[in-house]
């Protein structure tokens, strides 16, 4: 079953086109990443499923609704995590949880929504004394609030120290083992990679590749053979890596020479995606 | 839902001291500044009941028209109304309450600037009460009206208190909320002629000091209430819920 059905989905600033015919399913229960530059079309794309934005193309459905016409109905089951945005700064973390859980028919239990987003000792801190991380953790609670089946991360993590940023994705893990539907997007591959079961990667406005993260780095088929001679670092690419090596390890061996440094390596989602951004590079 | 975002209204509105500071106790630092300097009688009132009425409307003004474009700016440019719309609670149910909190501060304040009056000046209770209640409700009504209308035009939250005082307090001296205005050049007068605080003031006056019943000026209540059907409409055109000074 989907969660997210998106179409031949179309939409245009003015004479700027944001996104030309994106397309894509996400399953109920499934981690999915929209991943891309800044511009791509990622914010785009989340706003017209949140129902912020209209399309002007293309078939949308979030739970079954058409977030277009922003039905009541649908903003019950969706929580959001918006980019930017900040709570009201004289409220205190358990008061925030409170009002926004008044908003819901089936609001889930403020304290336990608090603990799971690991803000239990800041409960009655005012929201303006809260560190950057911990308000994140807070917009976090607050689209949890409403015992959402289907979450939305628009860049979670932006902008996170390290540490900030493992114990977030421990969140969404923790949230995808109580069998929530989590749509994020991010322009970091290891969040992407570590995070999602399935990635899109976007540019300009399109999709260019959808799969796994395994899939994505799969489907590259050239490796990387390293090694150093005489110092300087020898890089070979090639789809076939077990002859290459072969013929390398030969001559090395006739010549009574060692391969330095060794490695064989596969492309990493890093590599792949860079290859696929940098296409958009070259000017068309 | 109403109530309970209501509650929160309030509690917000109290514990943010810069807006309970400048939209509660300033009128009624003015009121007490001018009170003192005031004495006798201008156009044969005791000047501290014409003066309460000035203050009066000069508060409706401060309160619906600043308080309001204030609170709704800093709330849009922060990400807020935007969060606010991807949940259940209906854009509508929010605006009531935000209004109605808006109100009950103006009606707080109506009884703080009488209690100060009476207690510290001597000056007179309202001839009639209900014409009273109903013109802060009209106050309240016309320049909340116009407090949408302007947070709807202006862009950020940076420069929002600044351009709502550059509005009211040459509105409110030009109007006659400080003092009588009958010295004031014609050009002056012309503009004072059409601003809302100017009718509203005359409608405040009457009902407070002379106890006549509202409707009893349909000229003055027609000016104030079509400039809060303005406001509205710039509002219901021009209001946008997501940040404006940052494009994202």
């Amino acid at each position: 079953m989907s969660a997210i059905v998106v179409r031949d989905l179309r939409k245009s600033y003015g004479p700027v086109t944001a996104l030309r015919g994106v397309s894509f399913e996400v399953e109920v229960g499934e981690v999915f990443g929209l991943l891309g530059p800044n511009g791509a079309g990622k914010t785009t794309t989340v706003e017209i499923l949140e129902g912020y934005r209209r399309r002007d193309g293309g078939d949308v459905w979030v739970l079954g609704h058409d977030p277009g016409a922003a039905p009541r109905a649908l903003r019950e089951r969706i929580g959001v995590v918006l980019q930017h945005s900040e709570l009201t700064p004289t409220l205190t973390v358990r008061e925030t949880h409170r009002l926004f859980a008044g908003y819901y028919e089936r609001p889930r239990d403020v304290d336990e929504v608090i603990a799971l987003v690991g803000l239990t000792e800041k409960g009655d801190a005012r929201v303006k004394t809260l560190s950057g991380g911990e308000r994140r953790r807070l917009d976090l609670g607050v689209a949890l609030v409403g015992d959402p089946d289907l979450l939305f991360l628009d860049e979670p993590t932006t902008g996170f120290d390290p540490g900030a940023r493992r114990s977030a994705w421990e969140l969404v893990r923790a949230l995808r083992s109580l069998g929530k539907t989590i749509l994020l997007t991010t322009h970091y591959l290891d969040e992407a990679q570590q995070l999602a079961d399935r990635v899109a990667v976007i540019r300009g406005g399109e999709i260019v590749k959808l799969g796994t993260p395994a899939d994505l780095i799969g489907a590259s088929r050239e490796t990387e053979i390293r090694f150093r001679r005489d110092g300087e670092l020898v890089v070979v690419r090639t789809e076939e890596p077990t002859a290459v090596l072969h013929r390398l390890t030969e001559e090395a061996l006739a010549a009574g020479r060692e391969l330095e440094h060794l490695e064989v390596v596969r492309p990493t989602l890093e590599d792949v995606y860079l290859e696929l951004v940098e296409e958009e590079a070259t000017p068309g | 839902m109403f109530l309970h975002q209501l509650g929160y209204e309030q509690r917000v509105f109290w514990r943010t001291r810069e807006a309970a500071v400048f939209v509660f106790i300033f009128p009624l630092l003015l009121y007490a500044l001018l009170g003192t300097v005031y004495s006798g009688e201008v156009d044969g009132r005791p000047s501290q009941d014409v003066l309460l009425a000035g203050i009066l409307g000069y508060a409706a003004a401060n309160t619906g028209l600043g308080g309001l474009a204030i609170t709704l700016v800093v709330r849009r440019e922060a990400g807020l109304l935007k969060r606010l719309r991807a949940t259940p609670l209906p854009p509508g149910t929010y605006l009531a309450s935000v209004l109605a909190s808006t109100f009950l501060v103006f009606a707080l304040q109506s009884v703080a600037l009488l209690t100060l009056g009476r207690l510290g000046f001597g000056a007179s209770m309202p001839a009639s009460w209900p014409g009273f209640a109903g013109a802060i409700v009209l106050g309240v009504a016309c320049f909340a009206g116009l407090g949408v209308g302007a947070a709807s035009l202006i862009r950020s939250a940076e420069g929002v208190s600044a351009v709502v005082n550059v509005i009211i307090l040459p509105m409110a001296f030009l109007s006659g909320a400080f003092g009588p205005t009958r010295e004031f050049p014609s050009f002056l007068q012309a503009i004072a002629d059409v601003l809302p605080l100017t009718y509203y003031l005359e409608v405040v006056s009457r009902v407070y000091l002379d106890g006549s019943s509202l409707h009893a000026f349909p000229g003055a209540l027609a000016i104030v209430v079509a400039w809060g059907v303005v406001g509205a409409i710039v509002a219901w055109r021009r209001f946008g819920w997501a940040p404006r000074a940052r494009a994202g």
